[in-house]
Formats: structure tokens, sequence, C-alpha cells
């Protein structure tokens, strides 16, 4: 073995760490020092007069108006009615997507057939067929339901069909092998294979939903957090109309919390 | 339960991989297929198993298969083919479940399969908390827990590292002595194959036949029959791989 003490003295070259970034994390402290950071900003600038009050309102008086709305009768009204809207039509377009996806996914027929329609029809603005539906389904209820379940049933669909794709073939031969039904197959393989899939849709779908739900509550609805920002801004009460911005925003924030919780509980095996 | 094949011939496409082969495997015994890469020995267990429908030949079965037998034909994959979702235990089960067991002749299978593969401390784990060999040991308990009559094992081991193999393969020489199933293993390693088969079946290059039927004995000296099959498939191993390079 060499001697190092003996050895002669050359200058070290220290190897430096070439592995790092692309690891990205989420940290939610950042994130809501953000949110705090960019709503006192904007506080700031509306009361030192840089930004005017027919521009953007002062963040204190959207969260005045935003109180003043919670404690009348009107937040419970508007929002039980996007609510509703929302929960009936979204459930429907998930509910059929996921089935439709499975079907593109699994059966000869149902691919050859659904996929040209999925990719003709999805691209076209839902909300371009709310008045074709206000026709079929009248002005009520039924047309803005029909479109939010149009809305969320298409990205439902491309993802639930490139879930089930996705799922090993390989598992499903041990299935067959194991002599299970095609039904078992489908219950037991390839929806849970296809799950994160359907979950990641639930998600992209109730983005869609929600900017359905208010294009058609601005287009004919009493009630609705839709008709309500349209309310306001007819009257030019921007600090309401904030904060039915706001309550949207807080709709969107709890569906995605509810989504994650529900993938951590589904997903646990991740 | 005997199992035959007669005349197998199998193409993907214009691609001929399996050409007149046959062979019959006695109840009890342990045949080894080896052969070069892409001769077909995976397409051959699938078709054996009924995986894979034959462009010609038939299979069938022939006897009785043992008492308690759920899937005469039961696959062993090389890749494991774990469902990720289920625990170890629902693993196991899954096999069970289509064929209406009792709660507690269920729960009998899976212990004893369990205990058998050394897994009854890990039931409640996902397979991604287990290192390759405990997922192996996963499929094989979940294999044995339908007491086939012929397992096909399509190489079982080839995922693994070196010294998990050597340890499985302690292990299955034991389980496949106590548990006196037939098995059809098809392998790469020459070693495997000399180790654990009763009967080696050498395969020709694609597209595949049968070339030599090698018998082992308990007596015979491992490594000479290791060295036997090398001899065997070599030339026709060497000859698969220039086809492939000229190919390109």
């Amino acid at each position: 073995m060499r001697d190092d003490l003996t050895a002669p003295v050359v200058a070290a070259h220290p190897v430096g760490m070439r592995a790092s970034g692309f690891q990205p994390r989420f940290i939610g402290v950042l994130g809501l020092v953000s949110f705090v950071g960019i709503i006192a900003a904007i506080e700031v600038l509306a009361r030192s007069g840089t930004i005017g009050p027919l521009s953007f309102p002062a963040p204190s008086a959207i969260g005045q108006a935003l109180y003043q709305l919670a404690i009348s009768e009107q937040l419970a009204k508007h929002l039980g009615a996007s609510l509703s809207r929302l929960a009936v039509g979204w459930s429907a377009g998930v509910t059929a997507g996921i089935i439709a996806g499975i079907a593109i996914g699994t059966w000869t027929g149902a691919r050859s057939i659904g996929l040209p329609w999925v990719a003709a029809i999805s691209s076209i603005p839902k909300i371009a067929l709310l008045p074709m539906f206000i026709i079929w389904f009248g002005i009520g209820e039924g047309s803005k339901i029909a479109t939010i379940a149009f809305g969320t049933f298409f990205p439902t669909v491309v993802n639930t069909y490139g879930g089930v794709d996705d799922v090993s073939r390989t598992l499903i031969r041990m299935g067959q092998s194991f002599g299970l039904s095609k039904w078992a197959i489908l219950r037991k393989i390839v929806f849970p294979g296809a799950l994160p899939a359907i979950l990641s849709a639930f998600r992209i779908s109730a983005t869609v939903g929600i900017i359905l739900l208010v294009a058609a509550e601005m287009v004919s609805a009493e009630y609705g957090i839709g008709a309500y920002v349209l309310q306001q801004q007819s009257l030019f009460q921007l600090d309401r109309l904030m904060a039915g911005v706001v309550v949207l925003m807080i709709l969107g924030l709890m569906i995605y919390g509810l989504i994650a919780l529900l993938e951590r509980w589904l997903l646990r095996w991740r | 339960m005997q199992l035959q094949l007669r005349d197998i011939g199998h193409a993907y496409g214009a691609l001929p991989v399996l050409d007149g082969v046959s062979m019959t495997v006695e109840a009890g015994e342990i045949l080894g297929i080896i052969g070069p890469s892409g001769c077909g020995k995976s397409t051959l267990l699938a078709i054996a198993g009924g995986l894979l429908k034959p462009s010609r030949g038939s299979v069938s079965t022939t006897g009785v298969p043992p008492a308690g037998c759920l899937n005469a034909l039961t696959y062993v994959f090389q890749d494991f083919a774990l469902l990720p979702w289920r625990t170890v235990e629902g693993n196991v089960r899954l096999g069970l479940e289509p064929h209406g067991l009792s709660a507690a002749d269920m729960r009998g299978r899976v212990e004893l399969v369990l205990a058998q593969t050394k897994l009854g401390d890990f039931r409640a784990a996902f397979p991604r908390q287990l290192s390759g060999g405990m997922r192996q040991r996963v499929g094989i308990a979940r294999a044995l827990a339908v007491r086939p009559a012929v397992l096909l094992m399509d190489e079982p081991l080839s995922a693994l590292d070196a010294q998990t193999r050597l340890l499985l393969m302690d292990e299955f020489a034991t389980l496949f002595a106590t548990s006196n199933t037939t098995v059809i293993y098809v392998t790469h390693n020459l070693s495997e194959a000399a180790r654990l088969c009763h009967r080696v079946i050498a395969l020709s290059r694609r597209p595949g036949r049968v070339k030599e039927i090698v018998g082992i004995g308990e007596a015979d000296d491992i490594s000479l029959v290791e060295a036997l099959l090398w001899s065997i498939i070599r030339d026709e191993a060497a000859a698969a791989d220039r086809e492939l390079i000229d190919a390109r």
C-alpha cells in the first residue's frame, strides 16, 4: 500500500456537486407569503392613490364587501345556486366521462367510434353551445347544468382512456391467467390502475366546470356567483365585484383541497 | 396432470418465432426451456398457459388436477405482475377471489402460502415497500395459493440481483420438492436450469425448434450439466447474434 505521507504534495481539486436542482417541492408557507405579500402591496398602492378606486379596489374594501356579502343572505343564495349547478353538472359530466373513457380504453368498437368524436368535439369552446342548450333545455337550470356536464365530460374522457391505456397489459394478462372475469378485471385492475389519471381529470374538469358555471350564470341567471359578479359590474361596484371573484377563488381552492385529500386517501399505495 | 404441446408454430406477423415444437410435461416434473434470445421461449410458455393462441398446433392436458386446484395452469411473471394498490395479502387473495371460497378456506390458503414464502410479517405491506426478491415471493405465493397443476414460470429470477437470485433458487428447489407441483421453467440462465430442473429442452435460434432434450439426474455434477447445456446452445446463440447484426 502506498504511504501517502511520503507522496509529493500536489494541489487537490475538489469535485463539485453537479447533480442539484430539478427536484421541485411544494412549500406551503411560500405560497401563503406570496398571497399576503401581493395583497399587502396592492393595499399600499391603492391607499397611496397609485391605483385609482375605479381601476382596482383596495383589498381592505374587497374584504369589507365580502364580509357584508357573507352576513347578508345574498352569499348563501348566490353560492347555493352556483354549488348546486356545479355539483349536478360536474357529477353528471365526470360519471359519463369515466364510463366513456373506460369503454374507449377497453373496447375496440367504442374506441373506433368514440375517439374521432372526442377529438372533433373537444376543441369546441363549450360555452358556444349554451344558446343551443337554452333552446333545448330552456333558460332555467337545465341549460346551465347541460353546459357544465358537456364541458366536464370531454377532459374526463380523454384523461380516463389515457389512464386505461397506461395500465400494464401484463397486469391484465395476469388477471386473465387467474381466470378473472372481464368485469372483475375492469373492477380490480383497469379502474384502480386508471385512478390516478381519473383523479387528475377531476382537477381539470372542476376548473372547466367553474369557468362554464360563471359564464352560463352571466348569460342567464338571477342567482349564482356569475350573476352576482355581472350585477355588480353593471352597478360599477368594483369592491363587490371583486368580492364575488374572491368567492370563486376560495371555491376553486376548496375543490383542489378536496381532490388532494381524495388522492392522498385513494392513492396511498403510491 | 400431464401437459402436451403438439406441433406448435407461431409467427408475429411475417416473423416466425416457433416452428413445430412438441413436448410432453409429466406430472411432478420440472421441465426447463432454454435457448438463445428471441427463440420463442416466452411465446411457447404463453401458448402453453392459454395466454396466446398459436398460429398452428395444439395444447392439451390429461389426467386429473390435484385436490384443491383452482387454476390448473398458473403463470408466474418475470416482472412479478403485482397490483401496486393491493397489499401482499390482497395480491395473494386475487387468484382465489373468483372461486367463491369460504372465508375460512380463503384464510387457510393465504396463511399457508404466506408461511411457505416467509411473507407472514409483510402481509400488510404494499409492493413498493418490498425488495425485488420479496415481490417475486409474493408472485410465487399468489400462484401456489390456487394449488396449480402446472406452474408456468417465465424467467422468474431474471429481474433480480445475483445474490437474491441464488437465495430464491434455493427456496424454489425446496418449494418444488415439497409441493410436488409440475413446473415449466423458462430461463436464459443455464445455472438455474441445471440446478432446478429434471429435464431441459434446448430450443434452436428463431424460429425455435426442439434442438435437444437433456435429462438431469440427482447425482449429476451441476457444473458439468451447465457446461453441457452451454455447449448445446452456444452455436445457436452465436448464430442468432450474427443474424441480428446482419439484419441491422
